[in-house]
């Protein structure tokens, strides 16, 4: 029912959070996806996410590349700026603007298209970089908007709509967020909005790249017998490590654990994002560990979702580059320009 | 052959192994000459190697103040025992040939009509020094010294600059000092009026500056406010970026917070420099990258984008020889097409094109403010000639009072005062839109960037007429940009004539000198200089108002010329093509041979005709 216009109505005990914005005022155009396509359930997750955070809409930068995910950007924070690079470029794009101004908050929505193929350079050097954004992979196996190829996340001899086996090795970008040294990486599912909430709302708080990969299934080209990325096969074969809490800085906490139950992480900006442990030796501090984790675990088929890495300690790329704290967008010629008379001592070295 | 007689008008030229010391001592030598207030123009012939292979210096020493090269060689050093016999073949008949004596050489590999100067530079080297590292860079030094004798450059000049060059370093001082007096003493000795080239201080150079393009370039961009810097590494853009770095290292870092206020990023990729490019410039800082062909080939699809979204970006293309790999270390203007019409679809790109380092630091400051006022790419077009030789030039002026054209940003204040903004109405009637910055205000402004088509309220649409309408505006607003790009200079002749010549770039310097030695015979010619495309009206206008135009370019298929028939509705019959792309710069000789050549090719008619 995309032609219809969304009602400007707003009911009036509609709730408002602390800015007195209402859920309304995060969402954008209405969806022209598929009806019960799984990127629809990541973007309500977001329009939930930023509401919660008490972010002003104006301060995020949505930016994404080519495909149906990266059209979801249209389709909530219609206060922000919004920006669709070509294909599989968002993220160089986005290191760009996080360049010009470091206050912003920066969100990258990309596709497996999108980040595991053409993107697949700028997705690892952007992670390599540092550079502070929450960048989200909406993840179902194929290419969806050119109808159905199989894209590199597709697993081997997983089947596509029309029959074909894909032979290649599929590509993990969460395997590849942690080899290029991403601080946050998380895995989830569209379908599971009580993970998919939490994870957003700590990698938007979190101070250097986050990536999540969100298995989003396309329910016009892989939601069948014989995907790895179907609603079916997801639910599963889903195996949790954690289960995550996001708390607000200075926010009281009210459920205790016992010690070795939960593991608290504390971000820059004073949240903690409270780590319950489902898989008991699952250590999110550990790098390596996660690694060989993910690795070990596909082999048997089991997709590993929640917190699978986090940095308490991140360092973002204007950090490593020093960069004076105001954005650079907002220097003036009087810091930026040294000036007629340091130009004569200029030209004296040149003689 | 009667050697020949010159003074403070001749060429010399090195021929080194790359990576042997030598381009430091070549360019001490050239710097005394400059110290003695004589003009030089230089010129290095560089190999795409890192250690081993041939390259070659070039020294033409000017007092009339020609900065382009000649052509030909009146002294030649083969250092170069690899390229002997190709050096000593170029060397003009009456010429000299300066060697090192050390070894005996046999007469087949002289020439009759040279004269033979012999130092015995490595057995001097090898009597005076013992460490071998020493010994490669004392020996230059030695011949450093005994040149200088030859010509008569004052040996007081070349201690002063080892002086400078080693400071921080003064062991080094000493040694080097000594071994250019070795050779100055044996030339006193052995070679008292054997070389009748010499250099007499004059007060030519004046308060001229004397610097490489890209380093001219890369200060304009300081100056002109840029914030980012996308890059990746390629020969002949490398040195820009590295002289941006180096610049805001000096210029660019609070005083308190010793932090930086600029940001540089060596991309991995063309692609990935240039969306680092884009998005800066879209969220409100000044960025640019700097590249060559290779580069400009990768960076096409988001050239395209940037054109079609309207974004801001700076692009310095410093040419090599193409296509593919082509010529890495070799000049070319060969780039002119791809970037005027970069990317596939209907799309026409700004380029400017400065001819020295003088114009490479004005418009390289330019273009900051021509990119954000048109809202598109600008390409700066230098070449390797430019970008990698030092050039002497006016010195650099800034005017404190100059503000930076940021273009048509809309404020805070005028959103919440309840201005109107949609991102693609044309509401001046000059084609050029409003935009507004990320953040800018809570409620107004946002809109979305997007490299598919889009009414003028940048929402995404595929009618017909909205897509229409937006390509003929991104026309229009071209037109709109001619009144703020460089303007052409024409000159005219001082004989009235029927024949004009076009050039652009690093053709400039030679052209000069070859229109006045064709004046001497009695060739005049109307000139015009290009510094911009699209072409003003006045390019066209000078074309048709002559019945044939010279139209001197660095490329193949004469890519200016395409350019200008394409754009001028131009018969391609009015222009005669002087073209030169070997690889190495444009000579004045070549340019001045070709035209009387073409010329004299019509009869005696012509020519009458020529001077009416």
């Amino acid at each position: 029912m995309t032609y219809l216009a969304k009602p400007k109505f707003r009911h009036p005990a509609l709730e408002k959070n602390a800015l007195g914005f209402t859920h309304r005022d995060y969402e954008g155009s209405i969806s022209t996806l598929c009806a019960g396509c799984g990127h629809d359930s990541i973007s309500a997750a977001l329009i939930h996410a930023f509401f919660e955070l008490n972010i002003e809409p104006h301060r995020v930068a949505k930016m994404s590349g080519i495909g149906c995910s990266s059209k979801t950007p249209d389709y909530f924070l219609g206060q922000s700026h919004g920006l669709n690079s070509v294909h599989g470029r968002m993220p160089s794009v986005l290191t760009g603007a996080n360049l010009a101004n470091r206050n912003l908050i920066y969100l990258g929505v990309s596709g497996d298209g999108d980040s595991a193929s053409i993107g697949l350079g700028q997705f690892v050097h952007c992670v390599r970089r540092g550079v502070n954004m929450v960048y989200i992979t909406e993840n179902n196996g194929v290419y969806g908007l050119t109808k159905g190829q199989f894209s590199a996340t597709a697993d081997r001899d997983s089947k596509s709509k029309a029959g074909g086996i894909n032979k290649d090795s599929p590509i993990d970008l969460v395997s590849m967020a942690l080899m290029a040294g991403a601080t946050f990486v998380g895995r989830s599912f569209s379908g599971d909005k009580h993970q998919v909430v939490p994870l957003i709302k700590a990698a938007i708080s979190h101070n250097g790249p986050a990536f999540i990969d969100i298995i989003s299934p396309c329910v016009a080209f892989n939601n069948h017998p014989g995907s790895t990325k179907s609603f079916d096969f997801v639910r599963e074969h889903n195996s949790a490590v954690n289960a995550l809490d996001y708390i607000e800085p200075r926010a009281e906490i009210t459920t205790e654990y016992k010690p070795g139950e939960v593991i608290d992480v504390e971000q820059h900006d004073g949240s903690i994002i409270r780590l319950r442990k489902i898989h008991a030796d699952y250590d999110p501090t550990d790098r390596v560990a996660a690694m060989n984790y993910l690795q070990a675990r596909h082999a048997d088929g089991e997709l590993v979702t929640g917190l699978l890495y986090v940095d308490p300690n991140p360092r973002d790329m204007h950090a490593a580059l020093r960069t004076v704290d105001a954005p650079l967008n907002t220097l003036q010629a009087k810091e930026l320009c040294p000036g007629s008379a340091r130009l004569q001592e200029i030209n004296a070295d040149y003689r | 052959m009667k050697p020949i007689s010159a003074t403070n008008d001749f060429v010399i030229k090195f021929a080194n192994v790359n990576g042997s010391g030598s381009a430091s001592a070549n360019e001490l030598f050239a710097r005394a000459i400059l110290r003695m207030g004589v003009p030089i123009a230089t010129r290095n012939i560089f190999p795409s190697n890192i250690q081993g292979l041939p390259t070659w210096y070039e020294v033409r020493v000017s007092g009339e103040g020609w900065l382009g090269r000649r052509g030909g060689c009146d002294l030649m050093v083969p250092m170069n025992p690899q390229t002997w016999d190709k050096d000593v073949a170029s060397i003009d008949p009456g010429g000299y040939l300066f060697y090192d004596s050390s070894k005996p050489v046999p007469p087949s590999k002289f020439r009759d009509d040279i004269t033979i100067i012999g130092v015995p530079l490595t057995q001097m080297c090898n009597e005076r020094y013992d460490n071998p590292r020493d010994r490669q860079l004392l020996k230059n030094m030695i011949y450093v010294g005994a040149l200088g004798e030859l010509l008569g450059i004052e040996h007081s000049e070349i201690e002063t600059l080892i002086g400078e060059q080693y400071k921080g370093k003064d062991r080094l001082i000493k040694p080097n000092i000594e071994a250019s007096a070795l050779g100055r003493d044996y030339v006193r000795e052995h070679h008292k009026s054997i070389c009748a080239l010499k250099v007499k201080r004059s007060n030519k150079v004046g308060d001229r500056i004397f610097i490489d393009g890209n380093d001219a370039a890369a200060l304009g961009a300081v100056y002109g406010g840029a914030t980012v810097l996308a890059w990746y590494p390629i020969t002949p853009s490398t040195s820009m970026a590295e002289a941006f770095a180096a610049h805001c290292n000096k210029l660019r870092v609070d005083p308190e917070t010793k932090k930086n206020r600029f940001a540089i990023v060596q991309a991995e990729d063309e692609l990935s420099a240039i969306g680092v490019v884009i998005g800066a410039n879209w969220n409100g800082a000044r960025a640019f990258t700097a590249t060559s062909g290779p580069g400009i080939s990768l960076m096409q699809e988001f050239l395209g984008f940037a054109y079609f979204a309207e974004v801001p970006a700076v692009v310095f293309d410093i040419q090599r020889g193409g296509p593919s790999t082509g010529m890495p270390t070799r000049t070319q203007q060969s780039d002119l097409l791809i970037c005027a019409y970069a990317s596939h679809g209907d799309t026409k790109h700004i380029m400017i094109f400065p001819e020295d380092p003088g114009e490479a630091f004005e418009m390289g400051a330019d273009a900051f403010d021509l990119a954000e006022r048109l809202q598109t790419p600008i390409f700066v077009m230098l070449d390797l000639d430019i970008g990698m030789n030092d050039w002497l030039c006016a010195p650099f002026k800034w005017n404190d009072k100059r503000q930076y054209d940021r273009g048509k940003l809309m404020t805070y204040e005028e959103l919440e005062a309840g201005k109107e903004f949609y991102r693609y109405l044309d509401v001046d009637k000059d084609a050029i839109t409003y935009r507004t910055l990320p953040g800018a205000h809570p409620t107004r402004g946002a809109y979305f960037t997007r490299g598919s088509s889009r009414n003028r309220y940048a929402k995404y649409s595929e009618e017909g007429a909205d897509y229409v309408e937006n390509m003929q505006r991104l026309l229009r607003k071209l037109e709109t940009a001619k009144k703020y790009l460089p303007k052409p200079v024409i000159r005219q002749a001082k004989q009235a004539t029927r024949h004009g010549a076009i050039y652009f770039g690093s053709s400039s310097a030679p052209m000069a000198e070859a229109l006045a030695a064709l004046e001497t015979q009695g060739i005049h010619l109307d000139t015009l200089r290009l510094r911009a495309f699209p072409f003003a009206d006045e390019v066209i206008e000078f074309i048709n108002a002559h019945d044939q135009v010279f139209l001197v370019e660095q490329n193949r298929d004469a890519q200016m010329r395409t350019l200008l028939v394409n754009e001028g509705a131009i018969d391609p019959a009015r222009f005669i093509s002087i073209l030169h792309y070997d690889g190495t710069p444009i000579t004045a000789r070549y340019i001045t041979d070709e035209i009387s050549q073409r010329l004299s090719s019509y009869g005696k008619a012509a020519l009458q005709r020529l001077s009416k």
